[in-house]
Order: structure tokens, then sequence, then C-alpha cells
């Protein structure tokens, strides 16, 4: 069982991390760069895949260098055997569909994986068109909200449970045929139910830190060439989105009422719980 | 959606009714460890389960663990490597502090304390369950187990009333030729089976503890000793308001354990405080010489507490139930040698007789047999006899009767008893000294308090120095406990909440007081239809899973799911 997973890195959106010039425009020198934290759900599935039927789990990236914090944060959540970037200038402002086209040329290159897992959207774009759009590149079926997966691997199928919403949530169980592509939900929740699975994971883990310390002998690098892309259909000049105009991003107001709580002080720290009691139960 | 179990496809072991390994250890604690290794060694395929986030965490002890030389099995035998990696000293020295009046009368206890010793160092349970724990992992990899931590094994799977494996909260039923219950002195599996009972507080001790900060060099300096060397102190007399117990105190690397131990159904009769009683122990004029002065702030590093099992009223003589085999504290294998406590030494002699019992078992062709064969190892390797002493049966017991023990009370503390002390005092000495007098020792207020209150008076020096520590409140130490809460899993059940029922629980609980609001048990007054009523009120978020109020309140007790509760970070 080969198993790929897609991950990016995406600005660091917490509050203090983030960056923006005097515009209200995001300054992404000057703001760190992290995984993409929708893509934990697709990474915790290709675990339990992993976990549950062995194979080999690589995760792939398509980014500038310096990409490799993402991907060894990667490593270590899915305990990957191998990391992919697939980095060139040509591919540099890259819409979503000619990000697609090059990871879909990109995983087809890794020979044929069994599964390919992606999140449910970035933190940036957010527009949960890379997942499918490059699954329609590689032609397999595609399976999106999945928050519970069941595989075969001798009858080379997959079962999943996926959400629906709707005016009411509703849970529906499909079943498909490997390869396929499988869109993580946040709402997915891997489980591990037997001791093997457990041991199996912790043995897993055990290896990848050791890997994931030395991450630059796990990263394989691909450039356009060795993608045998075309540059007219990648980066740029192969995005047929057009950008209309840019909203900057409103920023937090700069003053904020703010009282300050002496931590060692239990009468203040009760007034706190207090002014948070009626918040309390999802309200 | 709040549980995505509902909504995830059953695991293929849930569909066939349980995995199974040859060997499970419920617990990574020594006794287990020692369990696990022998199987692997043996070839067993071995699955240790181990409820805290790791090994360790969820454990406490006073902090001496004793190798016997007729031991059958010690850790550093089973684990090279162990005492220089695992323990903090060796403890070269034992003394007794009889405290009363002012006075302190210091009883030399190294007769007892090399007796029948290899080695005796001072241990703390997290870092030295986790080294150990490391290796039955490796070993027990090999054999095709391993040990998983944050798994709560709640009971027995069982077959047509046959015990045939375990159940976990976290994980499906796991089958199992042989089960060993480490999983201390609450064990869920020992009361599942019915070879525990929770009822009576004369059957415990509980201990408190606070872990000190104090560098190597000022250890060394304050005790006299060199870094290979170390101190076991211990304390009676006036200062525990006659609760039957003591304190002690030892030398780690760079802390000191400093704690007391009580018979549980004193501090209950008593309605005494135990970290009240811990504190007149930090306080006292006397322990001011090795505690941090004015200059070095005195900064407690953890405050624990455990219930401990009395093995000469408790062990059990039978501990196995079909393919059920109890080691360690599950069986009340701790033994109280007079002032001197040896109870992990015994769980990993257990723990490897277990095991070979089982291996012997097997190579015969029948496993059915182990439990039998374990309890005869334990009877013809002697440790039996050392937990339940004879002698203790013919006059300890005797000696505990009501009207003996106030005579013999009365007598210690007469004009007659003093002068005999005045002429006799080697002989007292001697007396401490002697394992076989230890053990025949009834466990009555004239051991723990009086004869050491009257050989203070009579024989003592005057305690000079003064003690500047300032411990931490009762909710302070609350405070620095990690704890993870398990919201909407309560692991306490107050099944009556009248204060005849279960008011005991306040005081006796050690993150509880009388008059404190933020511990696990408080007192509250409830006024319904213009009567007032007093009511007992169950918090569980510090509890430190001693299990004490189960003994003395009416209470419905289980440990928490794996890896939540109380995370001890020295133990």
């Amino acid at each position: 069982m080969h198993t790929v997973v897609m991950t990016k890195g995406v600005p660091d959106f917490r509050e203090g991390k983030v960056a923006f010039d005097e515009d209200g425009h995001l300054e992404r020198g000057n703001t760190p760069t992290v995984m993409n934290p929708n893509d934990e759900h697709a990474l915790r599935a290709a675990l339990q895949t992993r976990v549950r039927h062995g194979g080999r789990v690589s995760v792939m990236s398509m980014g500038p260098p310096g990409y490799e914090d993402v991907l060894q944060e990667a490593m270590e959540s899915v305990y990957a055997d191998d990391c992919y970037l697939v980095s060139d200038k040509q591919f540099a402002a890259a819409d979503t569909w000619a990000t697609a086209i090059t990871l879909a040329t990109a995983i087809e290159h890794l020979g044929e994986p069994d599964l390919v897992f992606a999140g449910f959207k970035t933190a940036d774009g957010e527009t949960g068109h890379t997942g499918p759009q490059t699954c329609w590149g590689l032609d397999i079926p595609i399976v999106t909200h999945v928050v519970a997966l069941d595989i075969d691997p001798e009858e080379r199928t997959l079962r999943a449970k996926r959400l629906v919403e709707g005016d009411i949530e509703e849970i529906e169980t499909v079943e498909t045929s490997l390869p396929a592509f499988v869109v993580a939900d946040p709402e997915f929740e891997p489980s591990y139910r037997t001791a093997r699975h457990r041991l199996e994971r912790k043995r897993l883990r055990e290896e990848a830190r050791e890997r994931a310390a030395d991450i630059d002998e796990h990263v394989t690098y691909w450039d356009h060439e060795e993608l045998n892309l075309d540059p007219d259909y990648v980066g740029l000049d192969g995005s047929p989105t057009i950008v209309s105009s840019v909203d900057p991003i409103p920023r937090a107001p700069a003053e904020r009422e703010a009282t300050e709580v002496d931590p060692t002080d239990p009468e203040a720290l009760g007034e706190v719980v207090e002014e948070l009691t009626p918040h309390a139960g999802g309200d | 959606m709040s549980n995505m179990d509902e909504v995830g496809f059953d695991s293929s072991a849930a569909v066939d009714g349980g995995e199974s390994f040859e060997a499970v250890v419920v617990g990574g604690g020594p006794g287990g460890a020692a369990a696990a290794a022998v199987l692997a060694e043996n070839g067993v395929e071995t699955l240790v389960l181990e409820r805290g986030v790791e090994a360790g965490s969820k454990n406490v002890s006073g902090g001496l663990l004793y190798a016997e030389e007729s031991a059958p099995y010690t850790l550093d035998g089973l684990f090279p490597g162990f005492r220089d990696e695992a323990t903090e000293r060796p403890v070269t020295r034992n003394y007794m502090d009889n405290l009363a009046d002012g006075k302190v009368h210091t009883v030399d206890l190294g007769g007892v304390h090399h007796h029948d010793t290899e080695w005796c160092d001072s241990v703390l349970r997290r870092p030295m369950d986790s080294w150990v724990a490391e290796r039955v992992h490796e070993r027990t990899v090999e054999a095709g187990g391993g040990l998983l931590t944050g798994v709560r094994v709640n009971g027995l799977l069982r077959e047509g009333g046959e015990i045939v494996g375990v159940t976990c909260d976290e994980l499906d039923p796991i089958r199992a030729d042989l089960i060993v219950a480490a999983d201390g002195v609450n064990s869920e599996l020992a009361r599942d089976a019915g070879l525990m009972d929770w009822d009576e507080p004369e059957e415990w001790f509980q201990g408190v503890k606070a872990v000190v900060d104090v560098p190597p060099e000022e250890v060394n300096d304050r005790f006299g000793i060199d870094d290979d060397e170390g101190v076991a102190r211990l304390f009676a007399g006036d200062l525990f308001e006659g609760v039957r117990g003591g304190g002690f105190l030892y030398t780690n690397r760079d802390s000191l354990s400093i704690g007391t131990v009580f018979h549980l159904d004193s501090l209950a009769a008593e309605r005494a405080e135990p970290q009240e009683l811990l504190d007149a122990l930090l306080t006292h004029p006397h322990l001011g010489q090795w505690l941090p002065d004015e200059y070095d702030e005195y900064d407690e590093r953890e405050y624990s507490a455990k219930l401990v099992p009395d093995s000469k009223k408790v062990a059990h003589p039978s501990p196995h139930e079909g393919r059920l085999l109890l080691v360690g504290d599950a069986a009340g294998q701790m033994q109280a040698q007079g002032p001197i406590i040896k109870g992990m030494n015994h769980a990993v002699s257990a723990g490897g007789l277990a095991a070979e019992a089982y291996i012997e078992a097997r190579n015969r062709r029948q496993p059915e047999s182990a439990g039998e064969r374990y309890e005869r190892r334990l009877h013809d390797s002697g440790l039996y006899g050392k937990l339940r002493p004879r002698r203790y049966e013919a006059l300890g017991r005797f000696g505990e009767r009501e009207v003996v023990a106030d005579a013999v009370d009365d007598l210690a503390g007469s004009r007659l008893g003093r002068l005999g002390v005045r002429i006799a005092g080697g002989v007292v000495e001697r007396a401490f000294n002697s394992p076989f007098l230890l053990g025949a020792l009834p466990d009555t207020r004239t051991a723990y308090a009086t004869v050491p209150r009257v050989l203070a008076e009579e024989l003592g020096e005057p305690v000079r120095g003064d003690n500047d520590a300032d411990p931490p409140s009762l909710e302070e130490r609350i405070g620095d406990l990690t704890y993870d809460t398990d919201v909407g899993n309560p692991h306490i059940e107050l099944m009556d909440n009248s204060f005849e029922a279960s008011g005991t629980a306040v005081t006796a609980c050690p993150v509880s007081a009388e008059g404190f609001g933020g511990g696990c048990y408080r007192e509250e007054t409830v006024r319904a239809n213009g009567d007032e009523e007093r009511v007992v009120s169950l918090d569980t978020q510090p509890c430190v899973e001693c299990g004490t109020c189960a003994v003395v309140a009416d209470t419905e007790w289980t440990h928490p799911r794996g890896g939540k509760g109380v995370d001890f970070r020295q133990g």
C-alpha cells in the first residue's frame, strides 16, 4: 500500500505571528510558514491507513525551498517514510489549476499510489479546489468530507463514511475501488482500538523521530525538468485565474479593552471565571 | 459531532471478539516490569498495559527500594545498569529520631537496615519506572508484544464464567492465557476477581509525601555524605497528635523525599488532616538542619499521596484466580517491618515468580496450573513468610486487642516503664534492630507514639536549631499538580453524601481539608424544609488517586481513563 499525502505551507495566522504592511496586506517574508492546519486531518487518515495496512507513506508539497520545516512537521505527524518537494521558479504564482496539474504530474511520477490524501481547503486560499482538481488530473475516484475509513487491500476497495452538510448533518457510507483520492474532513478522528495497531504506531513514531531529525536526507526535490512539464502550462503562465482585486485583511483594533489579572490572586481569577461563565457550553 | 466512535468502522478485533496475546501484564511498575521481563526473556508474547501517560506517572513511593540477598529477583539483576541510570542514591545510613518535649533520641537502625540487604537505594518513581518501562518495551517487542501507555484496563473478560482476558477503556477486549495484575493498590482486576475488598481502614496505611528541591552539593553538605552515599531518617514521637504512624526523610540526588505514613484507621478516628501532619514534620525544629534555610527558599517539587496495604493483614495467601495472577500491591504484598517499609522489592520478586510459574506450567502443558505454582513459589521462596510472619499472627494480633493495647501502653508510659527505658537504653536500640521482634510488633500507639515519646523524654538530647521552611498551603500544592481533566467522566461517585457516611473523606483525603473549599471533598450545610443538613460534596479534579475515600467513605471508586487524571513528575 503506497499512500501519498498532499500538504501545503501557509502563513501562520495565529495572532502575533502574522505581519501586515501599511496597506493591510500580508507580508509573507515576515510571517512564519506553517503546515496548513487542515492537512492535519489528511495526515491522520494516512497514518491510520499505514498503521492498519503497512506499506509506505510519502508526503508531497509544492513550494519554495525552505519548506523543510513544513515537511518535517508533516513527517513527525504522519511518520512518513519520505518527502517530495515540487519546487521550481517556474511554478511560482500558480493558481489552483496550475498547482493541480503540477502535483498530479508529480504524483504520477511516483508510480501509481494506492491512495492520495488531501486536507479540506487551505488556511490561506480557502478555495478547496486543489485537491479535487489534482484528483481530476489523476483520473481516479474521489471521496470528500471523509470522517471514517475502512480499506480492504485484497479486494482493492475503500469504504468511507462522509459527512454531508445540509439542513441537518448526515453521515453516508460510500464504497469505491483503489486507487482513490480522499479528502479528510476536520471531523475525521482516527481510531486505534487494538493493541497491535497502537504498538505499530509507537514503532513508526520512534523510527520517524530519527528520520525527522535529519529531514534533508529524506526530501527529494523535483523541478519542471524532472517532471517533464512545459513551463507554459505551470506557474503564473499556466494559471487561468484572473485576480480582479485584493482586499486587505481587516486588522484587529489597535486598542482593545483589556484588564490585567494577577494569576496568583484567587479573587481576580474568580472574576475572570464569572466573566467567562456565560460563554461556556458553546453558546 | 461529539463521539466519533459511533461513526467509525468496527475494528477487525471487535468483529472477531478480541485480539490475543499469550500474556497480558497490567501495570508498568516494578512488579509488572519484572513479570514482563522474565516472560519476554522466555519467548512469551507479552503485552504490557500501563494506565499513565508514562510508566511511573501514576505511582508514588516513600522512596526506598531494597534489594534483599534472599530475594529471587531484583531490578538490577533483571535490568543491567538500573542502579546507575534509574535510582537516586545508595542509602548507606538509616536512623530513627524519637521526638518529644523538645528533645530527640536517635536510634541507629543500621542493624535492621543492612540485614539481608544487598543494596538499598532511594528512588523517585517517575524517572525510575519510565527508565525500566523503556527496557521492558524493547524486550517485549522482541517477543512479539510491547508496552503501551495511556491504556486503562477496567475489568476481566470472561467466557462461561472463566477469565479469558481483559477489557479496556481505550482498546477492544484482549484475550490472553496469562493475565498478570500488577495494577497497584487500587487494583481493579483484583476487585473484579473478588480477591480484594476495600472495607477495613485498619488494613491500610496512607502515605503523604513532599519532594523538596535541594542542590546535590547541599544534600552532601547537610548530611555529611558523598555523591555515592545517602541517608534515611525516620521520625516518631509527639509531633503527630497521637495518630499511629511516623515520618521519613530520604536523600535523593538533588532533592529530599519527606513524608508521613499513618494507619488509615487512626487518621480516620482522629479526624486528622494528613497534610497538616506532614507540615508538623516539615516545620519541626529538628528538621531545620537539613532543609533549605532562610537564604535558599524552600521549594516543593511535588506533593503526592498513596495508600499502602498492610501485608501482615491483607497479603493474599492465594493471589490467583484462573488465568489471573496478582503481584505487588494488588496482592497486598507490602511489608511494614516495624518502621522500615519494603514493598517494591517484593513486587519485583512476585512478578518474577509469577512469570516463572507460568513458563513452567506452559512447558508442562498445564497452563491452568500457573496460579497454584505461583502460590507455591511465594511460600517456598520465603516471600510469604516475610509478608505475613507467623509470629505476628501469634503476638501482634493479640497485642492489638484493645484491653491488651491499653495495658501495654499504660505500662510503657508509667514510671516503671520509664525506669526500664533509662536502665535498658541499649536494649531498646537492639530491639529496634531486630527483624524478628519487628515482625511481631503489634500496630498500636505504644510502638508508634508512646515508646518513642518516653525514649525522647528519658534519654533524649535537646533539639537545637531553627526551621525556616515555609511549606506551601494545600491550595498551592494542589495548584502545582499536573492534572489532565476528564470532563464528563468522573471516576468517583459519592453513593451516600451524608456526613455520617462520607464525612471522614473530608479530612482523610490528602487534597481536601475541613474549611477548605477547593479540594476533592468538602463539607457543606444544606438547608431544606427549615432543617439544616451537613452533607459531603465531591469534585474529583485535584484527586491524587490514592483511593483513601474508597475506604473511609461510601463511594464507587475507579481509576480515571488512560492518561487522564493526575500526572506525577516525581512520584
